[in-house]
């Protein structure tokens, strides 16, 4: 154990090879260029309205300067890079998903409030008073496009007189010539038409062909009023539905009305309380965790989950401890022979990739064609169904995650069963003991205790358990009358990624308050399993 | 060995070779079973153990050769099983390598030198290695949607993405190696520095050769962990083409269309290697998981 000379703030050690003088500016000059890149980030970030993110960077960044640059850190370069990866996908998610939490972050409310605001200004609206009904005609290698009014053009409002005015005096265009073939988005000048043309239309057949290219087309007219195709036979003008107005709000042309931007609520509201989507994510304090507790269309899912993550956890320790117990003190026994043998065919189920022995599994458990059901079927006439009857579910889990994990427990105990010592069992046998009552009494308590720790984080590791669930049985069958997607089979950690990830009404805040939760119980469980195994630093 | 003796031993010892060779076929069976099927004619073959119309059909197609039938119809391959392959073991590759990296250097530190927040730093790796990533799945989504949009090769759908979160596992690993660094004596980076090594350098000449043997374990363990992972790929990789193995396995037994044979054939030809590999390495691989890991 050691204080590096630099930290003590001895003088620098000059080393006499001139290579290694270079490699010395060569590890500095990367640690500038990294800390330039983490700037530009940081400034990125902060232009695009990230602040989180830009906050992050910074501190990355500075942090990598300074441990970088003073000569009293250098024991903490060997370190910064592992504690910088921990730092950024670690700690950083956990506090992000916190304060998620506390936001209504949800597929609804996604986007900053001024993209939204970009993307309600996009929007646009056919204007119902005027159409075109258009014809695509070929003159030889040349293809245009030839709109005629549908009647008059009557149109209300004021904004709309300045259009019939524009309008006013043709009744029909001709655009100029165009290519079928392309596909991208164009604006496509047209003029007023005076005379007959003797082209020939094209049928509605190759009209339909050619749809992708006339919807990307946009028709301007002398006065640069915008036709857009309205249907298979027309083009109409598009006018931009909402405009903004300097308060802040925007005025619906359409439906004559003004939104208001909530900023409780993450929405524009209209003078008639109704909410346009999208909208963005803003605060709303401890609502989801109120949610959860008095919302009774999450609480009863959520309780129910809760219990059986529980039952779940604690079950699968207990039997894949006893599996792996019993299994443990048989192949100790002395006179066995072919321990290796059965050692390693009995770790087999650790070795092999758990997402493919899951998924043997679910293939196994198939009600109508696995082979579980056709062994049960042709032995006592029965077909469970695995995948619809929630008790069955969940036995089906039980049983797959011992067979899953009583390996893990096997090697622990083996390894904790080699240091009793061997003349306590010979006492026993004077006494008469039987291999049942030396296994009870003097192996169970004598590696109860160092095993405790690690029962408790094989604890932790299945209350967690995503995989199992997300392959075997995605959390079905559902729980009936939940207002998120719930199942019961599903554990607190499926629970999240489904709410988070599944279906359409993603709410990721909701999510977050649930995974925060989860945060703290497993904090208390690693807590409690430092105390108890004493890890010496 | 026991001086005192039972009378029934024989009778035991026979009860106990029957009971695990009951239980051992009853682990086994699973595995068996899929061997089997991957060599059935057909999706849904049934029958026992030794098949009896042998087929290499869902071999082909696993290895991704279109099969001709019986009939004349072919059979193209559904999924790209070893371009999952190869996209597994290139991230694994590269994540373990950066894991490597990173938590040698830091398990150096840990063991030798005596720095300020020291104890603290090792107990918070051991909480945090405890959370599970798929609870900050939302955030780490939205780290890597931005990112992209600034940093192309780490966004959603790339492997850059999924190698570089990878490296929020270390604290397992600077934990098992740093049980063995403290388990080799001090004395000789002493000598070395004695005569004039810098720090890095008696880290990197004397003790680094000294540790290759837990440098393979810790990096087989990340690449065997890296290959497994599920949450994360799930999340961040979208595309067919550039799935892993673990997210993409699972589409040969969608709900609605379920390849039994094809996907018996996927797991075998891919989970064998990853099987093999792991009881060859298992004592170290072992010792590392229980005594390292496991610890706290």
């Amino acid at each position: 154990m050691y204080t590096t000379n630099a930290s003590r703030g001895l003088p620098r050690h000059r080393s006499r090879h001139v290579t290694e003088r270079y490699t010395r500016w060569a590890m500095r000059g990367l640690v500038a260029a990294l800390v330039l890149t983490l700037m530009w980030l940081v400034l990125a970030f902060h232009l695009n309205g990230q602040w989180m993110f830009a906050l992050l960077f910074l501190v990355l960044g500075a942090s990598l300067a300074v441990v970088f640059t003073k000569r009293t850190l250098m024991s903490h370069r060997y370190i910064f890079p592992a504690v910088a990866g921990l730092g950024v996908f670690v700690i950083f998610p956990l506090l992000y998903t916190i304060g998620i939490s506390f936001s209504n972050y949800s597929s609804s409310n996604l986007l900053s409030e001024d993209r939204v605001r970009a993307q309600l200004l996009a929007r646009t609206y056919q204007e119902e008073g005027a159409s075109f009904t258009f014809q695509v005609l070929r003159d030889g290698e040349e293809v245009r496009l030839k709109l005629e009014s549908d009647g008059e053009i009557a149109l209300e409002g004021e904004a709309d007189a300045e259009m019939e005015a524009a309008l006013e005096g043709a009744s029909r265009f001709i655009s100029e010539p165009l290519d079928l073939d392309d596909d991208a988005s164009r604006r496509i000048e047209i003029a007023p038409l005076h005379q007959a043309l003797d082209a020939e239309p094209l049928e509605m057949r190759e009209v339909i062909a050619a749809r992708d290219a006339l919807q990307a087309l946009r028709l301007v007219t002398p006065e640069g009023l915008e036709l857009r195709m309205a249907g298979l036979r027309h083009f109409a003008p598009m006018l931009d539905r909402y405009e903004a107005r300097d308060d802040g709000s925007l005025y619906d042309r359409r439906d004559d009305r003004v939104l208001t931007p909530d900023r409780d609520t993450g929405f524009f509201v209209g003078d008639d309380g109704q909410r346009i989507t999208p909208g963005w994510p803003v605060a709303v304090g401890l609502d989801n965790y109120t949610r959860i507790f008095a919302d009774p269309d999450i609480r009863g899912p959520f309780m129910q989950i809760f219990v059986w993550t529980f039952a779940f956890a604690g079950l699968t320790v207990l039997f894949t401890l006893v599996v792996g117990f019993v299994l443990a003190s048989l192949l100790q026994w002395d006179q066995l022979r072919g321990k290796a043998i059965y050692r390693t065919l009995l770790i087999l189920p650790y070795a092999v990739p758990a997402f493919i022995s899951i998924l043997i599994f679910k293939g196994m458990f198939n009600q109508h064609f696995g082979e579980v059901n056709m062994i049960l079927d042709g032995v006592f006439g029965i077909r469970p169904e695995w995948f619809t009857d929630p008790w069955l579910a969940r036995s089906m889990l039980l049983i797959v995650n011992t067979w899953l994990g009583y390996p893990y427990m096997l090697l622990l105990c083996m390894g904790l069963i080699q240091s009793i010592p061997r003349d306590l069992y010979e006492a026993s046998a004077v006494d008469g003991g039987g291999p049942l009552t030396n296994m009870l009494t003097i192996t169970l308590p004598l590696i109860i205790k160092p095993l405790t720790p690690l029962l408790i984080a094989a604890f932790a590791f299945n209350f967690n358990n995503f995989v199992l669930i997300a392959l075997l049985t995605g959390g079905n069958p559902d729980i009936l009358g939940a207002s998120t997607p719930a199942g019961t089979t599903d554990l607190l950690v499926s629970y999240t990624y489904r709410i988070a990830f599944q279906d359409a009404g993603q709410d990721f805040g909701l999510a977050a308050a649930i995974a925060t939760l989860i945060f703290l119980l497993v904090a208390g469980m690693s807590l409690l399993n430092l105390r108890l195994s004493k890890v010496k630093v | 060995m026991p001086m005192v003796q039972p009378r029934s031993i024989r009778a035991r010892r026979l009860g106990a070779h029957l009971a695990l060779i009951g239980f051992v076929s009853l682990i086994v069976f699973p595995l068996l079973l899929v061997i089997s099927i991957s060599f059935r004619e057909g999706n849904f073959a049934t029958g026992s153990l030794i098949p009896e119309r042998f087929s290499l059909e869902h071999w082909s197609l696993a290895l991704g050769i279109p099969w001709e039938r019986a009939d004349g119809s072919v059979v193209q391959p559904p999924f790209p099983v070893l371009l999952w392959l190869w996209n597994s073991i290139k991230v694994a590759v590269v994540s373990s390598l950066l894991i490597l990296m990173l938590a040698t250097t830091s398990a150096y530190a840990f063991a030798r030198m005596r720095f300020k927040g020291k104890a603290p730093l090792l107990k918070g790796m051991l909480i945090f290695q405890m959370f599970p990533a798929v609870l900050s799945l939302v955030a780490l989504y939205a780290l890597f949607d931005r990112l992209g949009q600034l940093v192309p090769w780490l966004g959603i759908n790339t492997h850059g993405a999924l190698i570089v979160a990878s490296l929020g596992a270390v604290a397992l690993h600077i934990w098992t190696i740093k049980g063995y660094f403290e388990s080799i004596d001090g004395s000789l980076e002493e000598a070395a520095m004695v005569d004039g090594a810098s720090t890095w350098q008696a880290f990197r000449y004397i003790l680094l050769p000294l540790s290759v043997p837990i440098l393979m374990v810790v990096f087989i363990l990340a690449f065997v962990m890296s290959i497994m992972e599920y949450p994360m790929a799930s999340v961040l990789l979208v595309d067919e083409h550039k799935l892993t193995l673990a997210v993409g396995a699972q589409q040969y037994l969608a709900d609605h269309n379920q390849r039994w044979g094809n996907f018996a054939a996927a797991a075998v030809l891919s989970g064998l290697p990853i099987t093999v590999a792991f009881l060859i390495c298992q004592r170290w691989i072992i010792g590392g998981l229980t005594a390292g890991g496991v610890k706290g």
